[in-house]
This record gives C-alpha cells, sequence and structure tokens, in this order.
C-alpha cells in the first residue's frame, strides 16, 4: 500500500518536470536599438517555430554608460535572467567574465576567429556568439555632391583637406559634426587606428603596458590634430555643438553636408529614415598619410552571453549555438538588411548589398582592416568623448588635450588594476 | 541644570531609529567604506585613500569646484533678490494677482527633466525658438548652451526660471507675517515706498530670506539633473559641477571613486552650510 503513493508521487514529479520542460521561458536583456529588437524578435520567432517548447521574453535597457551600470548591476546581484546581448572586446572584459558568465567555447564550431578573441576571457574560455555584422569606423560622404563638384575619394588626408575645401568654396557644409551627442565626436581619433598600427605596430601593446603615450606618439597624436584642422577649416555645420546624431545622418543623406564621420551601423538609420537616398551615400576610410598603406578601422559586433547564474544555461546554449549557424545569420541579414559582413562562417552577403556597404567590404577582401584600440587594450579613457568635443570645437589645442587624455588614460588603468600602472 | 527625565520610555524610538539605521545610517557608513575601495560590483579591494588622491587629481574637479560655486551662489542670490521683488510685487493687490502667483509658482511643478529638455529645444543655436525670435530683430544669437563661455550662465538661468516660483511662495508667506502697523507708522513718519521697503520689508523678513537662501544654496550645491539634462557638463568640461563630475565616475564604472566624491561633497555642503546657518541664527538672536 506504501508503494502507490510514493509511485503517485514520483508521477506527479515527472509530470510537473515534464511541464516546466515544456514549457522554458528564456528572458533577454538587450539595448533598446530598433535594429537589435528587429534582429532578436526575427531569431527568438524563428526558433520558436523549430521548437515549440522555448519561448522567449525580451527586456531592453538604455544604450550607453548607463546601460553599462544597468548590466553590471543585474549580473552582480544574479538577475542577469538567462541571456544577455552586450559589447564585446573592452567592455565585455569589464564584466569580470570568468566569474559572471557562462563557458561557451563548445559552440564556436562556426564562428570566425577573429571575433572570438573579443570575447574570450583572461582564462582563455570563450564566452560569447556574434550578434551582427561587423562596423567599420571612417567617413560617410554624399555622392551626388561629389559627382557635382567632380571629387574622388580620397586616399590620403591631405586629398581629403583638399575636398573639403573645395567643397566649402562651394558654399556647402564639408564635414557634418554633432557634439551634442557627445560620442559621436570621438570619430577623428577612434577611426584613425589602423593608420595608428600601420606606423606604429606595437603601439597598442606598448600602451596596454604603460610604455606609449598619445601625446608623445606623433602617429596616435594626429587623430586629435585631424579634429583641429577640421575645425579650423571652418569646415563644419553652425549648429555643429548642438546637433545631434540624427542631424548628422539626415545632412550627409540629404546632401545638407558631404562627409559624416561615423560608425557603419548608420546605414540602418539611414534606411529607415530617409529610404530614398541609401544610394546617394557611399562610405571611405579614415584616410592617413600615406596613400600605399590605406586601411579601414573595425569594430566587432556585440554578443549574446549567458549569465553564470542562469537557472537554463543549457537551453540559452541551444539558442545561442542557432545564432551562431548559418541560418541564424541568414535570419538576421533578412530582418535588418546586410550592413556589413557577418562574423559566421559561409555565411554569405546578398549581391544587391547598398553603395555604402558594397565601398566597405574590399577592405575587407583585401585584408587591409585593424581592430579599433578597444578591441586589443582593456584601457580606453573615459573623458575622450568630452575632451575630443573640446578639440573640434576650438576650446583646447590637439596636443594639450593628447596629453590630458593620457592622463584620463592613467586613471582607467588604475581602476582597473592593471599591472605597470 | 538638571536634565527631566521624559515621561515616555526609550522603546518609543525604536520604530524611527530601526528606519534611520537601516536607510541613512548603514549606506552612509558602507559608503565611507567602499570610498576606500576599488570596487567594480562585483569585487572591492581595499586601497587606502587613492581615491581621494586620484579625485583630488582630476584635471577638471577644480573648474567643477569652482563652477558648483559660481552656479549655487549665481542661483541663490538671484533667486532670493527677485524671489522678493516679484513678492513684493505680488502682494501689492495688482491686477490679476492670483492668477500671477499661478503663473509664477507653475514651473515649479513641472518635471526637471522635461523643463531641461525643453530649453534645450529652445536654445538651440540655429533652430530654437530663442535665437529665431532675436534674428526677427537682426541680432545674430549665440549658441547658448554650446557655447563654452555661456553654458554654465544658460543654464543658471534655467535654474533661476524653474526655481523662482518657490523663492516667491516662501516670502509671499513671510511679507504676510509682517503686521501693518510697522507700515502705517512708516508712513506717519513720512517714509517713502522705497524707505519702506528697505526699512520695513527687508529687515522684518529675514527669517524667509534665511530660508530661500539656505534651500537655494544647498540645492545649487548639488544641482545635477538640470546641467545633465541640457548641458551634460559640456561643451567639455565647461558647465561641469562637482555632482556631474561625480556622476561622470560611476558612469565609467569606478564605482570607489565615484563614492569618494560623494562623501568630498558631503564635506563640503557640510562646511559652506554649517557656518552660514550659524551666522545666521546668531544675527535672529541679534535683532
Amino acid at each position: 500500500m506504501k508503494l502507490i503513493p510514493s509511485a503517485a508521487l514520483l508521477a506527479a514529479f515527472a509530470l510537473t518536470a515534464g511541464l516546466a520542460q515544456a514549457d522554458t521561458v528564456l528572458s533577454v536583456l538587450a539595448d533598446g536599438n530598433a535594429e537589435t529588437v528587429a534582429a532578436l524578435d526575427a531569431l527568438t520567432k524563428a526558433y520558436t517555430a523549430a521548437h515549440p517548447d522555448i519561448t522567449f521574453e525580451i527586456e531592453t535597457h538604455p544604450g550607453g554608460a548607463d546601460g553599462d551600470n544597468m548590466v553590471k548591476t543585474r549580473l552582480a546581484t544574479g538577475e542577469g535572467g538567462d541571456i544577455i546581448q552586450y559589447n564585446s572586446g573592452s567592455l565585455f572584459q569589464a564584466l569580470d567574465p570568468v566569474k559572471n558568465l557562462a563557458d561557451l567555447s563548445d559552440i564556436q564550431a562556426n564562428v570566425i576567429d577573429s571575433f572570438k578573441t573579443v570575447v574570450t576571457a583572461s582564462d582563455g574560455t570563450v564566452r560569447g556568439v556574434p550578434f551582427g555584422a561587423a562596423m567599420g569606423g571612417g567617413i560617410y560622404y554624399n555622392k551626388k555632391i561629389y559627382a557635382d563638384l567632380g571629387l574622388s575619394v580620397p586616399k590620403t588626408w591631405a586629398e581629403f583637406m583638399a575636398n573639403n575645401e573645395k567643397i566649402k568654396a562651394a558654399g556647402k557644409v564639408a564635414v557634418a559634426e554633432t557634439f551634442g551627442d557627445t560620442w559621436t565626436s570621438q570619430l577623428f581619433v577612434l577611426a584613425d587606428f589602423f593608420n595608428v598600427q600601420a606606423e606604429v605596430p606595437n603601439f597598442a601593446a606598448d600602451y596596454t603596458a604603460n610604455k606609449a603615450k598619445y601625446a608623445s606618439t606623433p602617429a596616435a597624436m594626429r587623430g586629435f590634430e585631424h579634429l583641429e584642422e577640421v575645425f579650423k577649416g571652418g569646415y563644419m555645420n553652425e549648429d555643429f555643438g548642438a546637433a545631434k546624431f540624427d542631424d548628422g545622418v539626415r545632412m550627409v543623406a540629404t546632401g545638407e553636408a558631404a562627409h559624416y564621420p561615423m560608425l557603419t551601423f548608420a546605414l540602418g538609420n539611414i534606411k529607415q529614415n530617409f529610404p530614398d537616398n541609401v544610394n546617394d551615400v557611399g562610405f571611405f576610410a579614415q584616410p592617413g598619410p600615406d596613400a600605399a598603406k590605406n586601411g579601414l578601422t573595425v569594430w566587432m559586433p556585440a554578443a549574446l552571453y549567458v549569465p553564470a547564474a542562469s537557472k537554463h544555461v543549457a537551453e540559452a546554449k541551444a539558442f545561442l549555438a542557432y545564432v551562431a549557424s548559418v541560418d541564424g545569420c541568414n535570419e538576421m541579414i533578412k530582418a535588418n538588411g546586410a550592413t556589413g559582413p557577418y562574423l559566421i562562417k559561409d555565411c554569405k552577403l546578398p549581391a544587391d548589398v547598398p553603395p555604402s556597404v558594397a565601398d566597405m567590404l574590399p577592405y575587407f577582401q583585401n585584408g587591409a582592416t585593424a581592430p579599433a584600440l578597444e578591441f586589443l587594450s582593456p584601457i580606453k579613457g573615459p573623458a575622450l568623448e568630452q575632451i575630443t568635443v573640446e578639440v573640434g570645437s576650438g576650446i583646447r589645442p590637439a596636443a594639450e588635450a593628447a596629453g590630458l587624455y593620457d592622463q584620463d588614460v592613467e586613471k582607467q588603468a588604475k581602476q582597473l588594476g592593471l599591472p605597470n600602472w | 541644570m538638571t536634565r527631566r527625565r521624559s515621561p515616555y520610555p526609550y522603546w518609543f524610538v525604536l520604530p524611527a531609529a530601526v528606519v534611520f539605521t537601516v536607510l541613512f545610517l548603514v549606506p552612509t557608513l558602507a559608503s565611507l567604506w567602499f570610498s576606500l575601495t576599488r570596487w567594480d560590483l562585483f569585487t572591492a579591494s581595499f586601497i587606502g585613500l587613492d581615491n581621494y588622491r586620484q579625485f583630488f587629481k582630476e584635471p577638471f574637479l577644480v573648474q567643477g569646484l569652482v563652477n558648483t560655486v559660481i552656479y549655487a551662489a549665481l542661483t541663490s542670490v538671484s533667486k532670493s533678490v527677485l524671489g522678493l521683488l516679484l513678492a513684493v510685487l505680488l502682494t501689492s493687490g495688482i491686477l490679476w494677482q492670483s492668477f500671477l502667483r499661478a503663473v509664477i509658482f507653475f514651473p515649479v511643478l513641472v518635471s526637471t527633466i522635461g523643463v531641461g529638455i525643453t530649453f534645450t529645444a529652445l536654445m538651440h543655436p540655429t533652430r530654437g525658438a530663442i535665437n529665431i525670435g532675436l534674428a526677427a530683430i537682426g541680432i545674430h544669437g549665440p549658441a547658448w548652451l554650446s557655447n563654452p563661455e555661456l553654458a554654465l550662465y544658460s543654464v543658471a538661468f534655467i535654474d533661476l526660471w524653474k526655481g523662482i516660483g518657490l523663492a516667491t511662495l516662501i516670502y509671499i508667506a513671510g511679507l504676510a507675517a509682517i503686521s501693518p502697523d510697522y507700515y502705517e507708522a512708516a508712513r506717519i513718519d513720512g517714509a517713502t515706498r522705497v524707505q519702506q521697503f528697505w526699512r520695513v520689508t527687508v529687515p522684518l523678513v529675514r527669517p524667509a530670506t534665511v530660508t530661500v537662501v539656505t534651500l537655494s544654496l544647498i540645492g545649487g550645491l548639488r544641482s545635477f539633473d538640470i546641467i545633465w539634462a541640457t548641458t551634460r557638463g559640456g561643451p567639455g568640461f565647461a558647465s561641469d559641477v562637482l555632482a556631474s563630475v561625480i556622476y561622470k565616475q560611476y558612469q565609467a564604472g569606478f564605482y570607489g571613486l565615484a563614492t569618494a566624491g560623494n562623501v568630498i561633497l558631503f564635506a563640503l555642503i557640510a562646511l559652506i552650510i554649517l557656518p552660514l546657518t550659524w551666522w545666521f541664527n546668531k544675527r535672529e538672536i541679534d535683532l
């Protein structure tokens, strides 16, 4: 008689366990960008269609530094949910991945090696899968203005400045700057890194080891000087101090301005807000001193991670394995179009990409790319965007700004507790 | 002097003491501890006074401190002077007095972030209503919030616009407390309106002045929301105040350093406000 209740109990257990398994809800924490949400929606819907027992709950957080703090707080309190979408590179390292994120080394079969390095924790394990396409940092240009004035794409900084002079002489805004969103002011410095490493190959390592400084490395200081030259030339829009990212996109797309230094994810905004102008916008890498060494500074996309405290690590990993497959990659292309190369082996872009993407691909095919400094070094001074606003607005000279940024970098390195600082 | 025993038992204080300890005392002590550590939210390691050393080395700290004092003094003085003048006007029995009182007080009720966003649009250098209006009368208006020389003063003006209603309200209450007998006596002695203002109103409205100056000075010293909503301390660092310098350390993930900054802000406010209240109270006894 005693057997029966325990058997019933067992059956009940099996039933509830079965139910629980049948109804796994994975929570996803992601930034609120329209493109991020669109890609996540497409991926999760396709996955639920193939695995009806798995559903998703997507929660968004603000972008920028406020989002960083929210993600860190969630992870620190064990409330990170099951999947987190977050930056790769130095921001990923600041999450203390060995302690807080699950090991994803066994689902990397389709991931291109260059991406694995930017989501590898200090113990050598890989903790994330790529989410989205790689981006370039460079200069968007308005093809109509270039055609009207008979200009050609510059291969050196001097040619770029000569173009600016001609555009200004024609009565147009040569360079759109949008310091109302301070982060956009950093582009001339950050996107110059291909040129820095072409001249000083060891810069990233020496900089991390406290041996190389911006102020004492002429190649590294050039980015600050470029900002200063563009300001002194009077090439910028009148409201540069108040204009925002969306204004910059509008100006270069509609021909109000000829150039806009930006990351290539801006294509998504051009497509959304100015669909008729997509074919008027081209893109080139930030030119350096030498036409023979012309190349593109590349930003790796964000990644998806599984918090170590998740109750559904196995299910979340199965989903991430799908994201890191050719099928998952195609789903993302379908959702957002091709904005750049994906980091999944054998994931092909469609043939009819917009001109600004087509302009970017040759750099990848010719191997003329270098990762941005934030993927090679954990140190990025937090005040860079304020300092670049100062240089770009003529408040502080370039040389002084580079020295000031070195101090900011020192603070960051000390707060990270790095050796040699 | 013998102290009389309180008729109430000590455990009456317990509920309040628990709330005070949990919500105020423990966090204050914890922040003192964390200000001595390198803290990334995941782990905290003790580094002694390094955070304080780093904070005082911060290149924009000095400018931030100067800006904080300028901003607090400017908003506090202008709120008390203009607040008093408006209060005198609005108690003088002018037409639509109650309606105008409501209009002056209205901005106090609006959310600070909303005010900040609205003024950012109004003060836009090319598309803002202010500069479009100025252009109509032939003046090329400056970039109110993105000119480094002007930004701090533009924000102080917005703060004044938003905060003056409260100062006026306090002054109206203060004026109502002055007995009409004093004015009558002054009039019999042949005092003009201006003399009445300086000899009767200003001295007798002192308690209201103390309240307005203290409140607006504390508010100015720790002001953050309106600055963050309009300039974020920019352009560059031109309108940074202590609170925005601290917030940026927090944003950068330097939690220990930001906490040390808060301890310093706490000390600074105490250093300015304590002597000031002591001085005000002393004068009040003299009066």
